[in-house]
């Protein structure tokens, strides 16, 4: 019997059985597509935090104040000690001890109430250098970003992104207006380009000040003390390079160990390592889930085999009279359960292509979906079919023929 | 089907079994032109059943020699092993003592993928249920012999359809199973157990199901066939079923006994109408 025709032979039984095989199929169909939709929204959240994290610029290293995790496992909380100053920007920014940074941006940051046009709205304010610009990868809508000379004034100037520009000004352009920060007005001299939220927040809510006005105006005290030092590596095969000298610079000048660090660099690297390992853990989680759903269509697709074999003793007794060897009854009903199972996959494959096109519209949430998983869905769903009849089949091929045909 | 063992009668035939077999008349009127070669050859064969702990002789040193042409009803009541004997005699079960020859085959030694085989090539079944799949149409019941014989559709299709023919239902080849009467269902077996050109046609009770019409209709039929030169093996209890055979064996309580049949007396071969 050529596989043709083991094959028409199953279509046939599941033809003739619409209801029962279309129950069966739909076990495995929703298994596929819940396993496909999981892992597709899983990816496509890593993807998006590594994304935003991309926005926050290249080749950028993070250094923030505060301990590295101890052996203990205890931490000390990032940005909550203030051991950084603009002493240390200005060192990291000297080539001749950090050759591979291109460029250095302390910030510091405050949530302030900012007055303008006779209405007011709180956020943040960071205390900085022109180099913020090029290290954080913006760029200038509307007028200009402030000088260095601004900075050594400590003038009041301010750059403000769009969606604080909006709040103060609605659609009126704000490069000359002014904005009253704390009793203090500042003149809005540019307009930050629009870029979006990242892991750090709403990029574009946020007023641009210079960091010496940002440390007389709104310094905790200590008026060198940062929170957070940018710093832009001078191309991303250089970028460890460019940690090491980070992190020894820092070392040597504030003299301590490796061990007992009162600062904390991070590379973009790390960043989205970190955010996409939680990502990771529930694609897994949630995947597991769904894959327990499809292994219950699996039992599904056995049970109904069995129920199959049972119901059909008759007809095997008669094709083994007439000629079918163990082997091919084996293979028919082989064949009959990897159909079932495969319908099921290519079935469940269109549901979670359906489902990648409406949830992101649903949730917000963008679900990926890759031609590897589609691909890898059918192969699991063939085999959940081929592994759920193996039992049902070998039984039936047993069968012998006399018994077969005597059932009533 | 040559094969050279039987050609040299057997010690174990007794004389007044093998002497009506020889040589001499095996050729009557036998249109295949067969050699001497026994389509059937049963010696002392036995079948034990066991459940439990409880052992069943359903059949006790069966001699049994059935030559080309030749159409013999086995008669019996029920419970007499006539059921044992079909299937073994089908290949559907094997012996448990004797030897069992089909066609030249030894029978006792063969697995269940060959026995299968044995099955497809030399046996045409004509069972008491009809045993025709309900959801294929009469062509397709009746090519499946065929399908696990590996040959291919087209000329699947043209033995079915000429099968049907001459089982005169030319007209009903797209019909199922359950859009024909009983007979026309028994005609539709009858063809199917044809269609790969057996060397045997076993029927089982091939008129049990049937009322008297139909009846005749079938046993005509397996007469016609007979006449074509076909092997052919009845299994019934009743009498006027069995009296259409050339000759007649009776089994009781698993034994077989031969020749109380008037024309099996005359003379066991072909023919003898």
């Amino acid at each position: 019997m050529s596989w043709w025709e083991t094959v028409r032979t199953a279509y046939d039984a599941i033809r003739t059985r619409r209801m029962r095989s279309a129950l069966t199929v739909l076990g495995i169909l929703i298994g596929i597509a819940a396993v496909m939709l999981t892992v597709g929204l899983g990816q496509g959240a890593q993807q998006q935090v590594a994304s935003q994290i991309d926005k926050l610029g290249s080749n950028l290293l993070v250094v923030t104040p505060g301990s590295t995790t101890s052996f203990a496992g205890l931490r000390g909380g990032r940005g909550s000690a203030t051991t950084l100053t603009t002493g240390d920007a200005a060192m990291l920014a000297d080539p001749a001890i950090a050759p591979d940074i291109a460029a250095v941006a302390p910030a510091s940051t405050s949530q302030q109430s900012l007055v303008a046009n006779g209405t007011n709205w709180t956020t943040s304010v960071v205390g900085t250098t022109p180099a913020w610009v090029s290290v954080r990868a913006r760029s200038i809508d509307q007028g200009r970003f402030f000088t260095a000379t601004e900075v050594t004034n400590a003038s009041p100037v301010a750059v403000i992104g769009a969606t604080t520009a909006s709040q103060l000004f609605g659609s009126r352009s704000p490069v000359g207006s002014t904005v009253g920060v704390g009793g203090v007005q500042f003149t809005i001299i540019g307009l930050l380009n629009t870029e979006g939220s990242t892991i750090g927040g709403d990029q574009d809510d946020q007023l641009v000040i210079p960091s010496t006005t940002f440390a007389n105006d709104f310094g905790n005290g200590s008026g060198a003390s940062v929170s957070t030092i940018y710093v832009e590596g001078k191309s991303a095969d250089t970028l460890s390079a460019a940690y090491q000298e980070t992190s020894n610079a820092l070392l040597s000048t504030h003299g301590v160990s490796a061990n007992s660090a009162d600062f904390t660099v991070s590379s973009q690297a790390s960043l989205v390592q970190t955010a996409t390992s939680t990502a990771h853990i529930l694609t897994v989680l949630l995947g597991g889930i769904a894959a327990i759903s499809l292994l219950v269509g699996g039992i599904g697709v056995m049970n109904i085999m069995l129920v199959s074999v049972t119901e059909r003793i008759r007809e095997i007794g008669l094709r083994k009279a007439l000629g079918a060897t163990p082997s091919v009854i084996l293979r028919q009903f082989l064949v009959e359960a990897s159909m079932l199972g495969l319908v099921g996959g290519v079935l469940g494959l269109a549901l979670g292509f359906v489902g990648a096109l409406t949830l992101p519209s649903i949730l917000g949430q963008p679900v990926s979906m890759s031609m590897l998983a589609a691909g890898l869905a059918l192969v699991v769903s063939l085999v959940i079919g081929v592994v759920a009849g193996v039992y049902p089949a070998s039984r039936a091929a047993r069968l012998a023929p006399i018994d077969a045909l005597r059932s009533e | 089907m040559t094969n050279g063992p039987h050609g040299i009668p057997p010690a174990w035939v007794s004389a007044d079994e093998a002497g009506p077999h020889t040589p001499t008349d095996t050729t009557t009127d036998d249109s295949a032109g067969a050699d001497d070669t026994a389509i059937l050859d049963l010696v002392d064969v036995g079948k034990t059943y066991r459940s439990g702990s409880l052992e069943v002789e359903a059949l006790r040193g069966v001699t049994l020699r059935v030559e080309r042409g030749d159409y013999l009803a086995v008669m019996g009541p029920s419970g007499s092993g006539k059921s044992t004997l079909m299937h073994i005699l089908g290949c559907l079960d094997v012996p448990t003592t004797g030897t069992y020859r089909l066609a030249g085959h030894d029978v006792g030694a063969m697995d269940e993928a060959r026995l299968a085989h044995v099955r497809n090539k030399e046996i045409g079944f004509v069972f008491q249920q009809f045993n025709l799949l309900p959801t294929l149409s009469a062509w397709r019941n009746v090519e499946l012999p065929l399908v696990y014989a590996g040959v291919p559709a087209p000329e699947r299709k043209a033995r079915a359809l000429e099968a049907l023919g001459r089982v005169g239902l030319a007209d009903r080849v797209e019909h199922r199973p359950n859009e024909l009467s009983g007979g026309q269902q028994q005609r539709v077996s009858v063809a199917r157990a044809l269609v790969t050109a057996p060397s045997l046609i076993l029927a089982d009770e091939p008129t049990g199901n049937l009322d008297s019409t139909s009846t005749a209709d079938v046993l005509a039929l397996l007469r016609e066939l007979h006449d074509q030169g076909r092997t052919i093996v009845l299994i019934t209890h009743e009498h006027d079923v069995a009296e259409q055979a050339a000759r007649v064996a009776r089994i009781f309580d698993g034994q077989l006994t031969e020749g109380d049949h008037e024309p099996t007396l005359a003379s066991p071969g072909v023919g003898s109408r």
